[in-house]
């Protein structure tokens, strides 16, 4: 089989699973694991394809949750319409920390995105709108296009797996496509893409936008899921997870992030109420061993070891 | 009463006061963040964990063994700095070849495990920590009340910022420092043991993260969930002073831990995100930093 091949088949096998999964696995863990990739993969695009490591992606992810949350239950905007003004609230404040950030590079670009969300972190936390420390509570999941009725947990997670085929096949288009090169290009040799004539901030630009509307979108899709919005969704501990699922799974990698995601969603779930607050512990371990030991991820790995016995191909 | 804008002075000049507390450790822990930056090229995410340790070591040696300010000043800098080491050696060394993004997401993680080790065994509330009995009180200087610890702090600041700064910039050892962080492999070529000369530095900086955080004991609530927020902040510092001059991040953080007293007197709802505020602007005006130089 050739590599776009093998890619396909993995597509299709992703595809039935998402479909049948429900049937099988609770439709709210689901979701909420479905969520987190789609917000992986929209931080990955930004690390693994451009080598942008921001560290403040819970802003987009709770800034949308917020407007979603905020647009449902105040101003009584249909469900479908809250989740794109959630989206396009994540992508406004995306182009104002783009446009500060990718002014430095490296590990400053970390720094000031991780300061500018702790930034929109305390406005949350003051501004009358988001319910301070109790947070945005009984959003109503409503109805999609005034017929579908998402209060089904069922009908609802197929949304959401629609959504997140949406965003995931966004991302591997922008990938596969002339930009995506160009933005691997930067990642590789910055120097180098500016000395080819590429205006490499306007590359970083729209990937930056691109990714905050995309991880907006999983942020007010996890908003509709879960029926309310809390502090966690902006703290820093979640712009942390986002990056330990793109690390886990495999920068760069497509699947990469999904497998991540999926792993972490799990393991927190599962471990929450074993080991209470030890759950950071575990999560900055796993941190450790991955920068130690594997730092192409699991996917990465898995690709590496299939190469080496089947051999590489063309 | 005399008031300015409407505020008493003696309230004015006591956050004014306050804030200089607070620049007192912004300065510090950002002063030991650009040094470990310059040799070890790693963004030291772990900084605000070490800071707390300093902190909770300090009121464990008074409550188990009732050992007393003055030698925590002493030993629990000296802990964290040697606990630093086995860090570098066991963890970071093996990073200094790859991206160092990757010293960040480890230091990352590294900061989660002792937070969370913390958390587990003393809990989220704070843990009271007197202040040493010499320093209780306050002078009257007429206009305010000043608190005599807080003075000490600032002092105790300023002589520990000038000493790094003179050791580093005026010693052999700081020769030897710098022309390591210009061009590791001529220096090792001399004869320098440059591995050894790293560690230290790491054991220097977080050390002094642990000596803030021994300071800070008495005056700011000893919990172990301190040095999470600090550190967000301390980074904003750092991104506003640039990280190429070391009394460039004295100066930054003292300044703004100033501003953010002011803030809290003028307009508190703010004193909170002021710093990021601040940094936003800098970003526009001059983004390589106002002591940094564009690399």
């Amino acid at each position: 089989m050739t590599r776009a091949q093998t890619r396909y088949l993995g597509y299709a096998v992703l595809l039935v699973l998402g479909l049948l999964a429900p049937l099988v696995v609770y439709p709210v863990f689901l979701m909420n694991a479905l969520c987190f990739a789609l917000f992986a993969c929209a931080f990955n695009l930004l690390l693994g394809y451009t080598g942008l490591l921001s560290f403040g992606h819970a802003a987009f992810f709770g800034t949308a949750a917020y407007v979603t949350g905020y647009s449902a239950k105040v101003l009584g905007l249909s469900t479908g319409l809250a989740i794109l003004a959630g989206t396009a609230g994540a992508l406004v404040l995306g182009i104002i920390f783009g446009g500060l950030s990718i002014r430095r590079q490296g590990i400053y670009f970390a720094m000031i995105t991780l300061a500018l969300s702790q930034l929109i972190f305390f406005f949350y936390l003051q501004a009358s709108f988001t319910g301070g420390e109790d947070g945005l509570q009984a959003i109503p999941r409503g109805r999609l296009l005034w017929v579908i009725n998402l209060e089904n947990d069922r009908t609802l997670y197929y949304v959401v797996f629609a959504i997140f085929l949406f965003g995931f096949l966004l991302i591997h288009r922008t990938i596969h496509s002339p930009f995506g090169q160009v933005m691997k290009a930067i990642r590789e040799n910055e120097p180098r893409a500016i000395s080819l004539g590429y205006d490499v901030n306007k590359y970083k630009m729209v990937a930056f936008v691109l990714s905050a509307a995309l991880a907006g979108l999983a942020g007010a899709t996890n908003a509709i899921v879960f029926t309310f919005v809390t502090l966690t969704d902006v703290d820093w501990h979640t712009s942390g997870d986002v990056v330990l699922m793109t690390l886990l799974g495999g920068m760069g990698s497509i699947f990469g992030p999904v497998v991540g995601a999926f792993s972490i969603v799990t393991l927190e779930s599962k471990l929450s109420d074993k080991v209470g607050s030890l759950v950071s512990v575990i999560i900055g371990a796993i941190f450790v061993i991955c920068v130690l030991l594997f730092r192409r991820g699991i996917v990465g790995e898995v690709q590496g070891l299939y190469r080496r016995v089947v051999g590489s191909q063309p | 009463m005399t008031e300015i804008f409407g505020v008493p002075i003696a309230a004015l000049f006591g956050q004014l006061v306050l804030g200089l507390v607070n620049g007192c450790f912004y300065a510090m822990l950002s002063l030991g963040l650009a040094i470990i930056f310059g040799m070890l090229n790693i963004i030291n995410f772990a900084h605000g964990a070490f800071y707390m340790m300093g902190a909770v070591f300090t009121w464990f040696l008074l409550s188990t063994w009732n050992i007393s300010w003055w030698w925590s000043l002493l030993l629990a800098p000296l802990a964290v700095a040697i606990f630093g080491m086995v860090i570098e050696r066991l963890f970071l060394k093996r990073l200094y070849k790859v991206d160092p993004l990757y010293g960040l997401l480890l230091t990352f993680g590294l900061a989660l495990v002792i937070e969370g080790l913390f958390r587990y065994k003393y809990g989220v509330s704070g843990l009271p920590y007197g202040i040493p009995e010499v320093f209780q009180g306050a002078l009257n200087l007429g206009f305010m009340f000043l608190p005599k610890y807080r003075a000490i702090v600032v002092v105790a600041t300023l002589v520990v910022c000038f000493s790094t700064w003179f050791i580093i910039e005026r010693t052999q050892l700081g020769a030897y420092l710098r022309a390591g962080t210009e061009n590791p492999p001529l220096v090792q070529a001399f004869g320098i043991n440059v591995p050894a000369m790293i560690t230290l530095t790491y054991a220097i900086g977080v050390g002094l993260a642990g000596l803030a955080g021994v300071l800070a004991a008495p005056t700011l609530q000893v919990s172990p969930l301190m040095g999470s927020n600090l550190i967000i902040v301390v980074f904003a510092v750092v991104v506003i002073g640039g990280m190429g001059s070391i009394l460039g991040s004295i100066l930054t953080g003292l300044g703004l831990g100033l501003i953010e007293g002011l803030t809290k007197v003028f307009y508190s709802q703010a004193s909170n995100t002021v710093v990021f505020m601040i940094m936003a602007l800098v970003l526009l005006v001059r983004p390589a930093g106002l002591f940094g130089r564009e690399k």
